[in-house]
């Protein structure tokens, strides 16, 4: 089966980001496959390149790069939901006039567009959060 | 074409997911699908009539519901319970909309493909 992933909490706020790179773990293993994970509210935090977790806590963002890399799916930040947070890519930064830009490698910043394009390709929608 | 049902479950101001989520909907329906709004629990605020945001300094976004019939999301409902908890009827909504029992609306999720939860 193909899956979407939407996320829609904080990291470390909320447990829905590592639960949903749970289940894209355990999916992958049992042969499935995730066409895309799309980050939305405030779950684009979690392609802040700048979050910077104790040594022995779980760095979500590099859970998930390495997830994406492996497999080779997107990991899609909304835009609208990305600017207003903060979360820029160099275009983004540039454009806005922002001394530096955040997002990390693997991440792509997307129109919401992306989502309905997932929803609409993947046989079954999975929501963490919100 | 796949059958997209959006559950609109928060209150429009205390968190970013109604805005969001508008946004959503409102991309959605540029995919020509056949797409479909349910209010309930506390969602049923968002489409209270006369909202005044001014005191809040946020901005009031109810009236974009009413432009939601120009981008063909005609499917638009409110469950009973969640109306009558909070003291609300029909008329006080901002847009026409059809009420649903709770069964329903159990009905209404196992007929889409596609639900967002918002």
């Amino acid at each position: 089966m193909k899956f979407a992933i939407l996320i829609n909490s904080a990291p470390f706020s909320h447990q829905a980001s590592d639960t949903a790179y749970q289940f894209c773990q355990a999916a992958l293993n049992k042969g499935h496959l995730i066409h895309r994970v799309f980050f939305y509210h405030d779950a684009v935090y979690i392609g802040s390149s700048l979050m910077c977790p104790p040594q022995d806590e779980p760095n979500i963002t590099v859970h998930w790069q390495n997830l994406a890399k492996q497999h080779g799916f997107d990991l899609a930040i909304c835009i609208a939901a990305a600017l207003r947070r903060g979360v820029l890519n160099e275009q983004e930064a540039k454009r806005y006039g922002k001394s530096s830009a955040n997002l990390a490698a693997e991440f792509k910043i997307v129109g919401l567009g992306q989502l309905v394009e997932a929803c609409l390709t993947a046989d079954r929608l999975m929501v963490f959060g919100g | 074409m796949k059958k997209i049902l959006f559950i609109q479950r928060r209150s429009p101001y205390g968190t970013g997911f109604a805005k969001e989520a508008l946004d959503a909907i409102l991309m959605a329906s540029a995919f020509e699908q056949e797409i479909s709004l349910v209010f309930t629990d506390d969602g049923v605020w968002q489409l209270k009539n006369q909202q005044d945001t001014k005191t809040l300094g946020i901005k009031n976004f109810s009236p974009t519901f009413k432009a939601l019939e120009l981008y063909e999301v005609k499917q638009i409902y409110v469950e009973q319970m969640a109306l009558e908890q909070r003291g609300l009827q029909i008329e006080d909504l901002i847009i026409p909309v059809t009420v649903l029992a709770t069964a329903e609306l159990r009905q209404l999720i196992q007929q889409h493909d596609v639900i967002l939860s918002f």
